[in-house]
């Protein structure tokens, strides 16, 4: 009795819980309703099975309880129930699959007029790159990236001076018109994820895999990693602003080239020189490992950390200062703060841009 | 041919044997007899210790992980690196050193040679070996706590580069440490279930043809020959990977610039392990469903004291999952880069199986239906576990349909999935075995209210903690996160659902010891059991003695003449008939 009653609030408890909950899919920003549209079906089907068999579970749990006095049926096989079942099941996984195959033939085919761009993952942060006026992307290769070419492009390669190079910490996309996400990872997997487009995919180094998508709904939206990819895989985030094709195409005009990259130094960006420093912190992928909030993270957080006494690995105690910061920048592993693990790169960078970043901690 | 028997006719002839018993090795020393023992149910209970113990420390691991992300920052030695070293350490425990070891090594073990009719399994000496190297293999995995850099953090998928790569902790020592134990999980699983097929296979009794097998040993069976086509899959890639990491080879390293250094890999394919991990990984799954698909049946049947529903069906479709089970690997890959076709392919077979499965819940739960239930508390569990499997095999069904996989990939509607349908299903099937057969095992009854006691909160406490979570996932929050941190889409409340899920787990958690509790003080005081007390008809309840001693059924070994689920069977006295009663025995005195 009250395993039958316990069953029936269960089944109750979890068909209210799916209406009442304030968890559901955030709300679209892609052409992709239909995905929405198949898991819908999923969940009516699989829904009305659950809720059928366990409150008949319930049933005969509370019907065919034990009595002295009485014997169960002695019914080993019953071959048209048994079929009966089996059609009505293979119905229903029929009127899953084909909406679900249907869909996924639109997914797998690429519109023609898709616009490229690149998204390039690297532990623990996005860059991201778009084809110049030519509409071609220049080749790239993973031995031609250094400090001052991370995208690897090779510089031989005539159609990839006029690539817009984006290290900062948004991929801006025109509304209405579809985009061919190519996905390029410098170092182990990760997965280009923003859960209201609904599309994500692998990040596989080695390869280039892509996804397609058209923005329909303006705003910015978080970009997250959606594969396991080292100790900064939860704060390896960037941000998708989808706005209208003029404010897109302002936004892409005040983005280096690949050939500015080669003259123009990274601080040379303007503003203060705490703000060039912070460019510089978001755009080299610091604050995926360092908080500037004093929450815990793969690294040290960066919060009142000039004139901190830091115990390092070694046991002895340093005062963090100029010197230190710029040593700890440059050679990391050299004086490594205790309980943290030695996998910070090293950092080249020339004296403008170090002075803004060290002008930047100092600022925390 | 056995596979043509009308399972439920009774029988009152047997053949003559055609060869002699061989005689048992009988050990002659203490040490032989309980240490570096051959006997299967001794090496049973030896599996069955180790893995809980082992699954013990992943239990405290997923409870750190809880404690994390219920209550961010508030526990300051829960680092990022440490988190994703508990995941790891905690999946790779549960699913492998846990789950496959107790219902193979220690279910499969203790039941097949009783539940066939056998004397031991066939070949003894392996057989203790086996244990052995599974017991080095957990040490070695255990050891890893211990070394520099803490046991690997990649996931418990390993997943090539990051694996072998500075980026992710225990990346030098640890990682090793897990491919090396690994292995010889391996090896030793392959001792031990060459001697599960061939027992099956060789040293039934006479008349148990194999349509007459209770489903418990169909489901191990099927399970173990899975697990012996699956796992080599899983040694060549640690093999693989271990060379990658140890000699510098690129099996599954391309050319990668990792923390700013351009190392010497080229040409490697990470996708290639993926493949290879998933072609061990999905049989893992039925490897471990499988046999508490039998064991469920078993219990369902003789609580509810009625025949199991369709008996032939649910043989077919444990061998018709456990064939499936092998075209289905990569729709685990959908969103992995492989060439996106292959989702056509593998969402097809993915819900074909779907039909295979239902047919065996519906089968349940038609036992059940015109049954005279006791509600025991094995009885509790197995009907829990239908519940939850129903959940969790519905939930398959969004992740296996590719297009609907491709938002709910990698968050926490993943991990609630596959939690309620490999961990919560099999660990309530766990349980209800071990009240079952616990009088067997010790000739006393488990305390039934600390057994029910147990079962409410588990059963209750694990749908709580787990039904929630799916919406999480929905919603798209990603899994293997550390901290969620300030994240536009997440709510708030999503928080407070994290804070409630974590205080349900630590109470699912600690309810644990009530049952250890039971376990240990009932092999001493607990009620005696008698030879019989659920009354069923399967041949270890027929033993001269309980618990079974060396050889299992003292001088003469049972003759089968009828199948299993002989139950409530009109005109007969009892309840129940045990399967070496013959034909003739219907009516009679059942013993």
């Amino acid at each position: 009795m009250v395993l039958a009653i316990i069953l029936v609030l269960l089944v109750v408890g979890s068909v209210l819980f799916h209406f009442l909950s304030p968890w559901y899919l955030t709300p679209i920003a892609s052409n992709w309703g239909f995905i929405d549209d198949t898991l819908t079906i999923t969940f009516i089907v699989c829904g009305f099975v659950f809720v059928v068999i366990n409150l008949f579970l319930a049933y005969c749990v509370y019907r065919y309880r034990y009595r002295k006095d009485r014997r169960a049926d002695y019914e080993p096989e019953n071959k048209r129930l048994e079929w009966w079942l089996t059609a009505f099941t293979t119905v229903g996984v029929i009127a899953m699959l084909a909406p679900g195959l249907f869909v996924w033939a639109k997914y797998v085919e690429v519109p023609e007029n898709a616009r490229l761009v690149e998204a390039v993952g690297q532990q623990w942060k996005w860059t991201y790159r778009y084809p110049g006026t030519d509409g071609i992307l220049g080749t790239v290769d993973i031995r031609h990236v250094d400090a001052n070419n991370p995208f690897g492009m090779n510089p031989d390669d005539p159609n990839g001076q006029d690539d817009v190079l984006v290290s900062g910490q948004e991929i801006h996309l025109p509304l209405g018109s579809p985009v061919k996400m190519l996905l390029r990872s410098k170092d182990v997997l990760h997965d280009f994820y923003v859960p209201q487009i609904r599309a994500k995919m692998d990040l596989v180094p080695g390869m280039i895999t892509y996804f397609w998508f058209t923005p329909t709904r303006a705003g910015r939206y978080d970009v997250l990693c959606a594969e396991l990819c080292g100790s900064g895989h939860y704060n390896m985030r960037s941000y998708m602003v989808l706005e209208e094709e003029s404010a897109f195409n302002a936004w892409l005009e005040t983005q280096p080239t690949f050939a500015d990259t080669q003259v123009v130094k990274v601080a040379a960006v303007g503003g203060s020189l705490v703000e060039q420093g912070q460019q510089v912190a978001e755009s080299q992928g610091c604050i995926g490992c360092h908080s500037i909030d004093g929450s815990p993270g793969v690294g040290p957080t960066w919060q009142g950390l000039a004139g901190r006494t830091e115990t390092l690995a070694d046991g002895s105690t340093v005062v963090v200062d100029d010197d230190y910061l710029i040593e700890s920048i440059a050679a990391p592993n050299a004086s490594l703060v205790a309980g943290y693990p030695p996998i910070m790169p090293p950092y080249q960078l020339d004296e403008a841009t170090m002075a803004a970043l060290i002008a930047y901690l100092n600022s925390l | 041919m056995a596979m043509t028997d009308v399972a439920h006719d009774a029988v009152d002839y047997v053949r003559p044997a055609e060869v002699a018993e061989e005689e048992l090795y009988h050990p002659k020393t203490w040490l032989g007899k309980y240490v570096f023992s051959q006997d299967a149910k001794i090496i049973a209970l030896q599996y069955s210790m180790t893995a809980m113990a082992v699954g013990l420390i992943a239990l405290v691991l997923s409870v750190l992980m809880r404690l994390q992300l219920g209550f961010p920052n508030v526990f300051s030695f829960i680092t990022p690196d440490a988190y994703i070293q508990f995941v790891t350490m905690h999946g790779m425990i549960m699913v492998i050193y846990l789950l496959t070891a107790l219902f193979l090594g220690g279910f499969g073990n203790y039941l097949i040679p009783l539940m066939v009719g056998a004397r031991d399994m066939v070949f003894p000496y392996v057989n203790m070996i086996s244990y052995w190297v599974y017991l080095f293999a957990v040490l070695l995995l255990l050891a890893s706590f211990f070394v520099p850099g803490g046991p690997t953090g990649a996931g418990w998928t390993l997943y090539p580069p990051q694996t072998i790569l500075p980026g992710t902790p225990g990346a030098d020592w640890g990682i090793l440490l897990m491919l090396v134990s690994l292995g010889f999980f391996v090896i030793g699983f392959t001792m031990g279930g060459l001697n599960y097929v061939v027992t099956v296979l060789q040293a039934r009794t006479r008349g148990m043809t194999l349509m007459r097998m209770p489903l418990t040993v169909w489901a191990i069976f099927t399970a173990t020959v899975l697990a012996l086509f699956a796992f080599p899959a899983l040694l060549v890639s640690a093999v693989m990977m271990t060379l990658d990491s140890v000699l510098g080879t690129s099996f599954f390293m391309p050319a990668i610039v990792s923390m700013g250094q351009t190392l010497d890999h080229s040409g490697g394919s990470p996708v290639l392990f993926q493949h290879l991990f998933w072609f061990f990984g999905h049989p893992e799954v039925y490897i471990v469903a499988l046999p508490a698909f039998g064991i469920i049946s078993e219990l369902i049947s003789v609580h509810a004291r009625k025949n199991i529903f369709g008996y032939r069906l649910m043989v077919w479709a444990i061998v018709v999952i456990g064939g499936l089970s092998f075209v289905v690997w990569a729709h685990h890959m959908y969103v992995s880069g492989m060439n996106p076709y292959f989702g056509f392919f593998f969402a097809t077979t993915t819900l074909i199986i779907a039909v295979p499965t239902a047919i065996k819940v519906y089968n349940w739960v038609l036992t059940l239906w015109r049954g005279n239930i006791r509600l025991t508390v094995p009885m509790l569990f197995a009907i829990g576990f239908v519940f939850t499997f129903i959940n969790g095999g519905l939930t398959g069904i969004f992740l296996g349909n590719v297009i609907v996989d491709v938002p709910l990939s990698d968050t926490y509607f993943v991990v609630a999935h596959f939690h309620m349908v490999m961990a919560v299903s099999p660990v309530l099937a766990v349980f209800g075995a071990v009240y079952h057969w616990y009088p067997k095992i010790t000739g006393r009854m488990l305390n039934e209210s600390l057994g029910k006691f147990h079962f409410w909160v588990t059963f209750v406490g694990l749908y709580c903690i787990y039904y929630p979570m799916h919406y999480l996932g929905i919603l798209g929050v990603p899994r293997r996160y550390y901290a969620n941190g300030v994240t536009d889409f997440i709510p708030e409340s999503a928080q407070t659902m994290n804070a409630a899920i974590s205080i349900a787990a630590i109470i699912v958690a600690s309810t644990q010891l009530v049952f250890l509790y039971n376990l240990a003080v009932s092999s001493t005081r607990g009620k005696p059991a008698g030879d019989n007390p659920w009354g069923a008809t399967t041949l270890e309840w027929q033993t001269a003695t309980t618990p079974p001693t060396h050889g299992n059924f003292g001088k003469e070994l049972p003759l089968v003449y009828r199948w299993a689920y002989d139950y409530s069977v009109p005109g007969a006295k009892e309840d129940f008939i045990p399967q070496n009663v013959p034909a003739s025995g219907d009516t009679g005195d059942a013993r």
